[in-house]
């Protein structure tokens, strides 16, 4: 590899980009989680630790958990389906699919929302037969969960789709013309190669679960231990005047996001060597 | 693949048992400031129904600005009760969602509104501006924290109030509104509810004087300490009244229409009323009021029904889209 031109810059240029960056990174991005910890301490350990053990918040916290729990494993099925369908196969409406894909990237999330409301509320097109059969979808856990699989389909999907693209479909084709059958091809071939893409896309995508506050504000209908997801219950915490409390929420919230990026970390440490050779 | 299928499918089914098996449950729908309040009472309720009934009873709050949670409600949150900010929010649900007779109004005393309220102001401590009357408010420099009437039901009364004002003191609606014009041009921002008005003004120190629910700035003053705010009562202002019904259709499916109306009934009791007057709101109880006499100020009152004809009719002449407020926040 030759020398990117860009390093050739004088040395005065190269300092002032470097400090211009990380000053933009500290200023908003370290700073801002800084200030949520500080927050969330300022009235004691006592304080964040009856914050975090109120009935509400827990229950904010296992709705949370339980919702990615549902939405990320589909979203992982799904995603992988189409993203194997789209670059593996030829097919008439592929740019279509690809475009719906990218839809819940292109369309607000108060959006989002509220077509679910359209289609599952008292108004809407299913409300009434919902409610004579007994059935909740909107203002109840199997809103938030269409909510939240709308607004993270994209991730693990977009994190595929190039990288099948760009490793083609030779080595599929190798394996099925030495008699694979479709399924173990996918097992034993196209799966092994888009590892790290999944797993990076399964991060990405269950950040965004757990923190989903629009589409998911929208078809909450905010019932206290009932429907408040963690985003949810700290906008409550905050109104409430009580901003210990919310901050100590916001930090949990921010904890897991760093406990994903950490696990992100370790993995790409531990297999560092298979990583390298990902790309043959 | 498998497992983490089974997984999910497996937590799908458990949702619904977590649910199950609790005691009689209601939930109660209301707007943004009486988060306390019902905190309060529904814990008050749930003693009160243990001791006369032997059951217990779980009250579920859900709170928004007024005009969105009588929304959700039309939409399907299977609210048991409302207590909203207005009358025309619950009016709206009678109508557009049908779920309750369209003169719930006259089922509980006093208009169905156990509690009433007025709207004063909120300013600095040591009231720097000099705020002391509605006049104040639209002098050039004087800074004015008031949230959005199309969302918010505290922000309706609001403009009511300072409508009523000056309609009582130049005499006749053009005066009115040219005042009510003036006074928005001093608003930097519209909040969407009451209480995230509040959190601006108090909170990020924004605007000189927050024009507030009388029980959104007692509890403001209280919360975030009394040295650094004053309550300021105007001299003639509205008697806003936040009415209480029950659901009729959700809690028939529910089958908790009894409990339901016996929830809104505890709010007339002593007890609820000084529970009432304690939290901040005007109680109707003569004697829990005489109590309260120093907290709550005499002010001239104005009323919706008498003065604006009613909340349908100021629903449309005011804030309905192309209404006064309309033409007085685009027309600048």
């Amino acid at each position: 590899m030759s020398v990117p031109a860009a390093t050739a810059e004088p040395r005065w240029v190269r300092w002032l980009l470097i400090a211009v960056a990380l000053g933009f990174l500290a200023l908003n991005l370290a700073l801002p989680l800084a200030a949520v910890f500080v927050e969330a301490f300022r009235k004691g350990v006592a304080a964040y630790v009856a914050a975090i053990r109120d009935p509400d918040a827990l229950s904010a916290l296992r709705l949370t958990l339980t919702v990615a729990a549902i939405a990320v494993p589909l979203n992982i099925v799904i995603g992988l389906a189409a993203s194997w369908a789209i670059a593996k196969f030829d097919f008439r409406f592929k740019p279509f699919l690809v475009t719906l894909i990218d839809l819940p990237f292109s369309v607000s999330p108060v959006v989002s929302g509220l077509v679910y409301v359209l289609v599952f509320g008292m108004q809407g097109w299913f409300g009434e037969w919902l409610r004579d059969n007994d059935l909740q979808v909107i203002f109840a856990v199997p809103g938030l969960v269409l909510a939240t699989i709308f607004i993270t389909f994209p991730f693990v999907a977009r994190e595929l789709l190039p990288l099948m693209e760009e490793q083609g479909r030779d080595e599929e084709e190798a394996a099925l013309s030495l008699g694979a059958s479709g399924l173990s091809t996918f097992w034993h071939v196209t799966l092994p190669n888009v590892r790290w893409g999944l797993l990076y896309g399964v991060l990405l995508c269950n950040a965004r679960a757990m923190g989903e506050f629009g589409a998911v504000s929208v078809v909450s209908g905010h019932i206290r231990g009932k429907t408040n997801t963690m985003p949810l219950h700290i906008e409550i915490l905050y109104n409430e005047y009580n901003f210990a409390a919310a901050f100590a929420v916001a930090s949990l919230l921010a904890g897991l996001a760093l406990v994903t990026l950490v696990l992100k970390s370790a993995l790409e440490w531990r297999f560092a060597g298979q990583l390298a050779g990902r790309g043959h | 693949m498998h497992h983490i299928i089974a997984l999910a499918v497996a937590i799908v089914l458990a949702v619904p048992t977590l649910a199950a098996g609790a005691p009689v449950a209601l939930l109660n729908a209301s707007y943004d400031p009486t988060r306390e309040l019902y905190k309060d009472i529904n814990a008050g309720f749930a003693a009160d129904w243990k001791a006369r009934t032997g059951t217990d009873v779980v009250i579920n709050q859900s709170h928004g600005g007024s005009g969105k949670q009588a929304r959700s409600v039309i939409d399907g949150l299977e609210a048991d009760v409302v207590t909203l900010a207005l009358a025309y929010d619950i009016d709206e649900i009678a109508r557009r969602g049908k779920l309750l007779p369209l003169n719930w109004q006259t089922r509980l005393p006093y208009n169905a509104a156990p509690y009433y309220s007025t709207i004063v102001f909120l300013v600095r401590k040591g009231n720097p501006k000099g705020i002391r009357d509605w006049d104040d408010l639209v002098k050039p420099g004087v800074k004015v924290i008031t949230p959005n009437p199309k969302t918010s039901g505290g922000a309706r009364w609001n403009f009511l109030a300072a409508w009523g004002y000056a309609q009582k003191k130049y005499g006749s609606p053009a005066a009115a509104q040219a005042y009510v014009t003036k006074l928005f041009r001093n608003v930097p921002v519209l909040d969407s509810g009451a209480r995230g008005a509040t959190v601006s003004f108090a909170e990020r120190g924004l605007g000189d004087v927050l024009i507030s629910w009388e029980n959104e700035a007692l509890l403001a003053s209280r919360e975030l300490g009394a040295d650094r705010f004053e309550i300021v009562v105007p001299s003639v202002s509205i008697r806003a009244e936040p009415p209480v019904a029950v659901i009729d259709k959700v809690a028939d499916r529910h089958g908790t229409r009894a409990v339901a109306e016996a929830y809104l009934r505890y709010l007339y009791t002593p007890a609820a009323q000084e529970i009432i007057a304690r939290d901040g709101y005007r109680p109707r109880d003569r004697a829990v009021a005489a109590r309260y006499a120093n907290r709550f100020p005499d002010v001239q009152l104005f009323e919706i029904d008498r003065n604006f004809g009613g909340w349908q009719k100021a629903q449309a002449r005011f804030f309905a889209d192309g209404g006064i407020f309309d033409m007085i926040y685009t027309g600048e």
